[in-house]
């Protein structure tokens, strides 16, 4: 153990709005050090939120060891512990609280409440280097394009029903395919979208800057096995949803202008999203990036760097006040660190 | 294209390009919605020329329904291209944070009994942004920019519309987002009936409760 380290100081987050269970270590500096993340994988369907609260309960302590293990830390060296308090499945944030209550308690340190879309847009800025970016955070769970004002990260738009993630996942589903160890559902749908050529039409829905996309689900799942090839309707769907998001985006920086654009979330590994976004970033001299997927889909460091920036802007949770919050709005949010 | 002249780019919005120009002596707006090369050819084709028909449509029927848009003088479908009447005046968006509370108010209840009109014949804006109104120097207010409407009488768009105004104040008027939308209601209440009125604001309710609100919808999510 080196001395050095020891007078640093360490945040731990805790991550478990769904299906990832995450601890994550950051330095005050903004040196991530560990990010460990364990996935609920359902037998099959989608996420039970029982089920996954249990999973993260029996692997809570194992993964806080693995991550004080690979930061080279000990458990006594951390001086705060951050959570994700909101959104999400209540279950599971409710077993991430509890982690975070007890060992805040026993080691006598600080506890943060962090809003999870508050941490994907931190961790995504400390990343890639972006200052004040459009950020588009689609994932499983949500679909927000937002942008910093006045104090708050305000949401310009965002889905009206399911998610992005969300409604590839459903159809994935409903098309017979399984995720494999390493490669989720939205990854198998981008491969098959790849050897698609013919575009199929299917619903187009955007509302001022929000978006549905019940309908084009629908659409999709009505068209298998209806003669259409499963890649080309990977490859519609796909086009479909993306442009639909990559139009919202480009309203919304057109508004804004920002000169940057963030890409994050689970669904930010897609290639094909990739380029869309980029595209339309630099047609408007806006910076492009991207957070590496580590730090796109839901993690513990994340909320470790969160709870640091709210933490050093004089933020704590009082553990009477640490109940979860399963509706938090990203606006909702003071953000004193941006100025 | 007989007779336009004198192009000149005056913004570079997401969805089109704006011009003004000169059409038989007229100042005009040309609207032009350029391929966007992000998306597969097929789709932006049916997007712009969709679009392109609609728009004037809505306009034509959102001023029989007593809500100021422009003239509509030419639509050129291959081109995507719409040539309309410029209207002289104030963006609301730019007003808004201008002028005195009394006149705010004034302006937003104005603004609601517009989108009461539209809504009372059918007509859903589709983007309903304070960017896309503009006050004229004698009070008239004009909306703009239906791209994104439709022709539709179910509670469900209505409470989407207006939802969208509720959205688009509260991310760029936040100061005094609750007072104009409030105002907003109100105009709104004056032309339609009680029974439509308290369905919308019920529907709007709804609508925030669903999906991005109620985040309990992630109980559908798996791999991301």
């Amino acid at each position: 153990m080196d001395k050095g380290r020891a007078e640093k100081k360490y945040c731990l987050g805790i991550e478990s709005t769904a299906d990832d269970f995450g601890v994550g270590i950051a330095s005050f500096e903004g040196e991530i050090l560990a990010n460990i993340i364990d996935a609920y994988v359902p037998p099959e369907g989608g996420i039970h939120p029982r089920e996954a609260a249990r999973h993260h309960a029996d692997v809570a302590g194992k993964v806080v060891e693995k991550a004080l293990k690979k930061a080279e830390i000990k458990l006594e060296d951390i001086t705060l512990i951050a959570f994700s308090q909101g959104p999400g499945l209540g279950p599971c944030l409710r077993t991430g609280a509890t982690v975070a209550r007890a060992l805040a308690s026993y080691l006598h340190v600080p506890l943060v409440g962090v809003n999870h879309c508050v941490a994907h847009i931190e961790i995504g800025r400390l990343t890639t280097g972006a200052r004040d970016p459009l950020t588009l955070y689609v994932s499983g769970g949500n679909t927000i394009v937002a942008a910093f004002d006045s104090g708050r990260y305000r949401v310009f738009g965002e889905t009206l029903d399911i998610a992005l993630g969300n409604c590839l996942d459903v159809f994935a589903r409903e098309a017979g395919l399984r995720p494999k160890t390493g490669k989720p559902l939205g990854a198998i749908v981008e491969e098959l979208a790849g050897k698609g050529k013919v575009f199929v039409s299917l619903p187009y829905t955007v509302k001022g800057m929000d978006l549905s996309f019940s309908g084009l689900l629908t659409a999709a799942i009505n068209m298998l096995g209806k003669g259409v090839s499963l890649e080309d309707l990977c490859y519609s769907l796909q086009e479909t949803a993306f442009s639909m998001v990559t139009e919202v985006t480009e309203r919304a920086l057109a508004h804004t202008e920002k000169r940057e654009v963030l890409l994050t979330g689970g669904v930010a590994a897609n290639k094909r999203l990739q380029e869309m976004v980029k595209f339309i970033a630099e047609e408007h001299d806006a910076k492009f990036c991207v957070v590496p997927s580590e730090f796109a889909i839901d993690n513990g460091a994340m909320i470790a760097w969160a709870g640091v920036l709210a933490f050093t802007h004089g933020i704590t949770t009082p553990i009477e006040e640490s109940f979860v919050k399963l509706r938090w709005r990203l606006e909702e949010v003071e953000v004193p660190w941006m100025k | 294209m007989d007779e336009v002249n004198q192009w000149r780019l005056i913004k570079k919005g997401a969805e089109a390009w704006l011009y003004l120009a000169n059409w038989h002596g007229r100042k005009v707006v040309i609207k032009k919605r350029l391929p966007k090369h992000y998306r597969t050819p097929k789709l932006d084709e049916r997007i712009r020329t969709y679009r392109t028909v609609h728009e004037p449509q809505l306009m034509h029927e959102a001023k029989r329904a007593g809500v100021p848009t422009p003239i509509i003088y030419l639509v050129d479908v291959k081109e995507a291209m719409i040539v309309m009447e410029f209207i002289e005046g104030d963006q609301v968006k730019k007003l808004l944070d201008l002028i005195s509370q009394e006149e705010r108010d004034r302006l937003c209840y104005d603004i609601g009994e517009l989108i009461g009109k539209l809504h009372k014949n059918g007509i859903i804006h589709g983007d309903l942004t304070t960017s896309n109104m503009i006050r004229t120097a004698d009070g008239k207010i004009f909306f703009i920019d239906f791209g994104l409407g439709e022709k539709i009488d179910e509670v469900e768009a209505k409470g989407v519309d207006l939802h969208l105004m509720k959205r688009a104040l509260q991310s760029t008027h936040f100061k005094f987002a609750d007072e104009c939308f409030n105002a907003v209601i109100r105009g709104y209440s004056s032309v339609l009936d009680r029974e439509t009125v308290e369905e919308v604001l019920e529907k709007i309710k709804e609508i925030e409760r669903r999906g991005r609100y109620v985040i309990e919808r992630k109980e559908a999510r798996s791999s991301f």
